[in-house]
């Protein structure tokens, strides 16, 4: 690609004469254009499309205000709890900062899983698009690693349980559990010594991967382009000029557009941060206002509502190392999505009756065990919960066999577009 | 009549901090941050009565007494009785080991308590304490059974008795059930008088707890009203560019 032509589409002068000076020496005008001015993005995509840039959006903010964290926070036993004090005090702006980071950890898994659920919607992990998928899937792991070591660091009571009871699952793995959760904690017990690895691996080690994998989902993403609600490939039907025609170039278009869903969601993220930071228990949870103390748990030990499906699965198994292998099992089947579908279609608008019954009753059962993970674990509630796990592994177990019989309606060759 | 019976229920309800099935059920503490007299009644109440024993080692006074509206002399002449600094933090003297073995435990720093336990637990544990001759301090609690606690406000609110009412459960087994608390001694303050006292000592521990929430609250609303304006602007945009997309 020659950079001649380049410099004609910023304008005459000294800053065009910039602009070929780095495109000589550095891809900048080509990446933009390929990336995003040149990036044909399918004209009909919804409101479930803006959960994507806000997950960046958001992973931006988590790094910026974690940056800012770090200069007052001291990840040792000794110091932590009081150090997030200091910041919520004395540090200027500090509580801010901070919320700002704990409420982004909750608005991450938000947005996150409403970005996953679109991908059920729509079928946008179904060929081409399962490297992409799988990438996000490494990201969602990396998020939950993330959260996880993050929870430790303020050092309250529930971030020292917490850790102790998801550390011990790795205990239930037969013949390495004990050494492996040694390892993990690099010590006999959640102390000092796990604090220092937690805080290393949750300020550099996972940032890190989740910024590679992010680029590595949105090259695999611009690559095979994006899906839309009818789930038809745009680029099957391009115009004389190479373009598909039902796509519109994400700048101008995706990005204007985008900026409404980041003002929307600015506005409920902020309405939290300055209003409701704790969510009531549900974000920050109340007896993380208590030091960490290794001879008292908490009342009630449950993760933060982002775990708690998962961790309802767990309970709800009477054998330890069942449990640990069905949660881990409920979070893996995810990966395995573009295989298990079975479907012509892509999109839940041409699927037949019998999807639309498990998906619907898939998000009712990943709610409900949500809702009971945060509960104590009475015998109705355990009941309960094996139930709705039932129903959460048959949405992925049986889909081969659901998908195959479905009766699909026909898909149009062009999507559907009304304009406005 | 009917006035009078609303009055009697009023009156009964205030300490029916009522156990039922070992859950206590909490008072409503109404607390209210914005109020500055309450804070500074609050906060006199405090280091005159708590701050002896318990520590708010994350709270600065200065800070405190800016954000609860008082001058520097005026916490000085009011609120500061041992040789401290006005920018140090609320410490205390007593040596932990020596709390250790006066009390059994070390007692709990409260900076945080108001939000690891609420305001409502507060209000009602500094409410529920009652005569037990069994116990060292003379005194049990509702809330917290078997505290370590000694009813440091006796001399306030006086001694009151709990009133238990006793039924034989399906398996033939006693259970006993609170039903009141009766004044068996009356203190300086009346029952209303004393309410208030916990009430504004307990919006100081609310403050103290997180004293950032005065500025977040009242800056909330311009930065959600810009966002309104800003996603105004961008849905108007949007719309211009969508224009053209047929």
């Amino acid at each position: 690609m020659g950079s001649t032509s380049k410099t004609a589409t910023t304008g005459g002068g000294r800053l065009a004469a910039l602009v070929g000076w780095i495109d000589h020496r550095f891809p900048m005008t080509k990446l933009w254009k390929e990336q995003v001015a040149e990036y044909y993005a399918p004209k009909n995509m919804d409101f479930w499309y803006f959960f994507g840039s806000l997950a960046l959006m958001v992973l931006v903010i988590q790094i910026l205000t974690g940056i800012f964290l770090t200069m007052n926070y001291k990840p040792s036993a000794a110091e932590a709890f009081s150090s997030v004090e200091y910041i919520m005090r004395d540090v200027e702006w500090g509580w801010l900062i901070r919320y700002m980071h704990s409420t982004g950890a909750s608005a991450f898994f938000i947005v996150v899983y409403l970005h996953m659920f679109r991908a059920l919607l729509y079928g946008s992990y179904q060929k081409p698009r399962e490297l992409l998928w799988i990438f996000g899937m490494l990201i969602y792991f990396a998020l939950m690693g993330e959260a996880f070591m993050g929870y430790l660091l303020p050092w309250g009571n529930m971030s020292y349980w917490g850790a102790q009871v998801i550390v011990s699952l790795f205990g239930a793995i037969p013949y390495v559990g004990d050494s492996l959760t040694e390892w993990i904690r690099g010590d006999f017990y959640i102390s000092d010594v796990t604090l220092n690895r937690f805080f290393a691996l949750h300020v550099i080690a996972i940032p890190l991967a989740l910024v590679f994998l992010v680029i590595a989902h949105l090259m695999a993403l611009h690559e095979v382009g994006s899906n839309n609600p009818d789930g038809v490939e745009i680029k099957k039907v391009k115009g004389p000029d190479g373009i598909p025609l039902d796509g519109i170039p994400f700048h101008p278009y995706y990005t204007v557009k985008d900026l409404v869903g980041v003002g929307v969601f600015l506005i409920i993220f902020c309405a939290i941060i300055f209003f409701a930071p704790t969510m009531g228990g549900y974000f920050l949870e109340h007896a993380n206002f208590d030091p960490a103390n290794s001879l008292q748990t908490p009342p009630h030990i449950a993760p933060v509502w982002y775990f708690t499906p998962f961790y309802a699965i767990l309970r709800s198994v009477p054998n330890k190392p069942m449990g640990a292998a069905l949660m881990g099992l409920a979070v893996m089947l995810f990966v395995f999505l573009p295989w298990l579908d079975r479907g012509k279609v892509k999109s839940i608008r041409y699927r037949g009756p019998v999807f639309k019954f498990f998906i619907i009753s898939f998000a009712i059962s990943f709610l409900v065990l949500g809702y009971l993970g945060m509960q104590p674990a009475t015998p109705l509630y355990t009941n309960l919960a094996r139930a709705f796990a039932v129903v959460y592994f048959a949405f992925f177990l049986l889909m081969p066999w659901y998908t195959s019989i479905d009766k699909t309606k026909p898909v149009p060759t062009r999507v559907t577009y009304h304009a406005h | 009549m009917r006035t009078k019976l609303l009055v009697l229920v009023a009156a009964l309800a205030p300490v029916a901090a009522i156990a039922a099935g070992g859950e206590v059920r909490l008072d409503h503490a109404n607390v209210d941050v914005s109020n500055n007299a309450s804070l500074q009644r609050g906060a006199a109440n405090f280091v005159n009565y708590c701050l002896g024993c318990h520590s708010a080692k994350y709270v600065r006074y200065n800070r405190m007494a800016t954000d609860i509206g008082l001058t520097e002399q005026q916490l000085i002449d009011n609120l500061m009785f041992t040789g401290e600094r006005p920018h140090d933090t609320m410490r205390i003297g007593m040596n932990p080991d020596d709390a250790k073995r006066w009390f059994g435990v070390v007692p709990p720093d409260l900076s945080l308590v108001a939000r690891s336990r609420g305001a409502d637990y507060l209000y009602t544990f500094l409410r529920s304490f009652y005569a037990d001759p069994a116990k060292a301090t003379g005194v049990n609690n509702l809330v917290l059974p078997g505290t370590a606690m000694p009813h440091v406000l006796w001399e306030l609110q006086g001694v009151q008795e709990a009133v238990w009412e006793g039924h034989v459960d399906a398996q033939g087994n006693a259970q006993k059930h609170f039903k009141e608390f009766q004044l068996a001694t009356p203190g300086k303050l009346t029952p209303e008088q004393y309410d208030s006292f916990v009430r504004d000592t307990v919006n100081f521990l609310e403050y103290v707890a997180e004293p950032a929430q005065l500025q977040r609250k009242s800056l909330g609303f311009p930065v959600i009203a810009f966002l309104i304006f800003f996603t105004l602007l961008a849905y108007l945009l949007k719309k211009e560019y969508w224009k053209d997309v047929k």
